[in-house]
């Protein structure tokens, strides 16, 4: 039989737009059909905008110039969804831009991938959605490819994000946390824990005031600026989860040194010292999501603390403590009474604390 | 904030610290217990000991309410845990404490009960609301401190009229066990004077320990958490040990008073009798050194409405928290202490906790020079 020729018309692609007032996602939207081009034309391609994305093709091509590439992924899996300072959906673009900063590296490309559980409502998907949009433009980077899928009720906690990315690391860069050397100096970016404290505040059944919104930022221009600067830097990480504490615990282990920090120039929001009090916790361990720790030798920690002043991101940078020799890998903390402790890796989570 | 930060004053510890050095008698040795975790805890993340002549030598105490629950009562909250329908509520720390056979209420979790974390028992009354049709069962530990709250929910559950929210409940009394330690040690453990607990005093009172004091002839010192209370407390310590004395001195003057919080103490009587005998981890049975449910609120006390099973629970063989919280031994003197025995890996109570001695000395003590 031969096909039927000419419909009166071309027909409008999607009959009813998405209700983004009471509308929810629902297991349509995961099929394959309609309703996930629906859901991806009008909610992701729209915010992401960008050539790859438009070309509608399972992944996307790019050509990169000739040298290092650095690759990273990370999973985002939060509670509550939205904070002051930010939302699952900034902070999964910010998350992994600052993973490829931390190799020193220029991010270029990121990848986004969604599980969105049953009944979630797709208000609360688009502002995500239109956020990390916005961080992503505001960071240089694009959301070039993705993937969605739909759990049933009960099976997901309203939205998990993965974000990928990739970045290229300028010629002559080597990073990594197995260079620090016995002398060397760590420094800070700024005041340590305000994400995570940011973020405990509003947890249900846990809520008290408090003025702290999340340090969630894209750490890649300080980045720039500082390995410009200052070529001998020798390590970078983002504080995030476990803290300045766990970090500096990795770095030990890593590069087989001791650290001897000094409690006193570490700097904690007075907010953050207050509800850590309230909450029996060490803002030590507190993630931070806009923050980094370096390392380089002592004749340029004062250099490096001056590029870190200038930028926004760094203004509240400060030098904490030195890399020493140290068979047993420990973190020695001089505590602001004068007295010397240990500051040891966490087992599991930071607990509060019961009397 | 400001409050706090003036009780660690850098400065004003240094001359605390010098004031100790020249009021020990270097001639003799201090052996000072603190009674409680938290002091502990403080000792340790402040880096006290160090600032200490070596003269003077801090012991910890069994005043963790996490360390001092017998493996026994853990088995039993893991059995009213794995009960169809119930949501069972705990503090963070008791989750990884181990029962028999390395069970705890986490793998409980991970096996399917619904274990909920709570930071209050008020979370636990609130998810009694939001689930009438759950049973909820919160697992109530803890010194006098953490008493009162338990008694305001009883009350409330009582005026709300929840048919589904219990108390599993192993509140502990302090000066029972205080008493208890100085009758078991008969001089073998060597202490010469106390730091008394803090929150706990506010609650009953400077006065709980005078008769104590008396009898065993040792000096007691009600100290604040804050790194300069505990300082201050060890000078006054000392102070009295010098001039034979042995009274109970208040340092914690900005909380705590001789009578106690009155109105606590009045809800703990409404709702909450003595039992008879109750089983301590390290100091053994000691009479009249728990609380129970009393008869009128008996529909909200788990030990009532279900049937828990009397469980022997067997200490690991090496493990020493029993000597620890008498404190007998030092944590470092366990053979398991961070070889097999790790915060991550906890054989002993005293090595979960925060407030548990092992745990404290793991985390914060380990330096070698």
């Amino acid at each position: 039989m031969k096909a039927v020729a000419g419909l009166t018309k071309k027909r409008k692609k999607f009959s009813v737009p998405l209700d983004y007032k009471h509308g929810v996602i629902d297991l349509s939207h995961g099929s394959g059909g309609r309703a996930m081009s629906q859901l991806i034309e009008e909610v992701f391609a729209e915010s992401f905008d960008n050539e790859w994305l438009a070309q509608k093709n399972d992944q996307a091509c790019f050509s990169i110039k000739s040298g290092r590439m650095v690759m990273t992924t990370d999973a985002y899996v939060i509670s509550p969804l939205f904070f002051p300072g930010g939302n699952i959906g900034s902070l999964a673009v910010h998350g992994t831009i600052n993973d490829i900063a931390m190799a020193g590296a220029k991010p270029l490309y990121l990848s986004a991938s969604f599980i969105l559980e049953e009944g979630f409502p797709l208000n609360d998907l688009q502002k995500i959605v239109k956020s990390m949009a916005s961080s992503a433009k505001e960071s240089n980077v694009s959301i070039i490819t993705g993937d969605t899928k739909v759990v049933e009720r009960g099976k997901g906690d309203g939205i998990f994000i993965t974000t990928s990315g990739v970045g290229i690391v300028p010629v002559g860069v080597h990073l990594s946390g197995n260079q620090a050397k016995a002398g060397d100096h760590v420094l800070v970016s700024g005041y340590m824990g305000d994400h995570g404290i940011a973020i405990l505040a509003h947890r249900a059944n846990l809520e008290f005031e408090t003025t702290i919104i999340s340090d969630s930022a894209p750490l890649h221009h300080m980045v720039a600026s500082m390995i410009e600067q200052v070529p001998s830097i020798r390590c970078l990480r983002d504080p995030t989860r476990g803290g300045l504490a766990t970090v500096l615990n990795e770095w030990a282990e890593q590069s087989d040194v001791g650290f001897y920090i000094e409690e006193s120039k570490v700097p904690i929001r007075v907010e953050v010292r207050s509800a850590c009090e309230l909450l029996g916790l060490d803002a030590m361990y507190i993630a931070n999501e806009g923050k980094l720790v370096a390392i380089c030798p002592a004749k340029d920690s004062n250099l490096l603390l001056g590029i870190m002043r200038e930028h926004p991101l760094g203004k509240n940078a400060a030098i904490i403590g030195e890399v020493i020799a140290d068979s047993y890998n420990l973190v020695q903390l001089k505590t602001n009474l004068g007295g010397m402790r240990i500051m040891d890796q966490l087992t599991g989570e930071q607990l509060p604390r019961i009397c | 904030m400001k409050y706090i930060t003036d009780f660690r004053d850098n400065s004003i510890a240094r001359s605390l610290a010098s004031a100790i050095e020249q009021e020990a008698d270097p001639k003799r040795h201090y052996k000072l217990m603190e009674f409680c975790g938290g002091h502990t805890h403080s000792i340790h993340r402040y880096g006290l000991p160090n600032l200490l002549p070596k003269n003077i030598e801090m012991v910890h105490g069994p005043g963790c309410p996490v360390c001092i629950l017998p493996i026994a009562k853990i088995n039993q909250a893991i059995a009213l845990a794995q009960i169809p329908n119930i949501i069972f509520c705990s503090y963070g720390d008791m989750l990884r404490v181990p029962g028999s056979n390395k069970m705890t209420l986490l793998k409980a979790k991970a096996a399917g009960a619904d274990v909920k974390i709570v930071y209050s028992v008020d979370n636990a009354l609130q998810l009694a609301q939001n689930h009438p049709n759950k049973k909820i069962i919160f697992f109530a530990i803890g010194f006098e401190t953490t008493t009162p709250p338990t008694a305001c929910a009883l009350i409330k559950a009582n005026q709300l009229n929840l048919r589904n929210f219990f108390i599993f409940c192993n509140h502990v009394l302090t000066p029972p066990a205080l008493e208890a330690l100085l009758q078991q040690e008969k001089g073998s453990v060597g202490l010469d004077g106390f730091i008394g607990p803090a929150h706990v005093s506010i609650i009953i009172g400077s006065r709980s320990y005078e008769l104590i004091g008396q009898k065993y002839q040792k000096p007691i010192v009600i100290s604040g958490f804050e790194p300069l209370d505990l300082l201050h407390s060890i000078l006054l310590l000392v102070k009295q040990l010098n001039e034979n004395d042995c009274k109970v001195e208040n340092q914690y003057t900005r909380a705590v008073n001789s009578a106690g919080n009155q109105k606590s103490q009045q809800i703990m009587q409404e709702t909450l009798e003595i039992r008879p005998l109750f089983e301590w981890r390290g100091l053994g049975a000691i009479p009249y050194s728990a609380l129970k449910i009393n008869k009128q609120y008996e529909r909200f006390d788990a030990e009532k409405n279900f049937v828990i099973p009397e469980t022997a629970g067997h200490e690991h063989k090496g493990c020493e928290c029993a000597n620890v919280l008498r404190g007998a031994k030092k944590p470092t003197e366990c053979k398991l202490f961070a070889k097999v025995c790790t915060p991550e890996n906890p054989l002993g109570s005293c090595m979960v906790s925060s407030e548990g001695a092992c745990s404290a000395v793991y985390s914060y003590g380990r330096l070698r020079n």
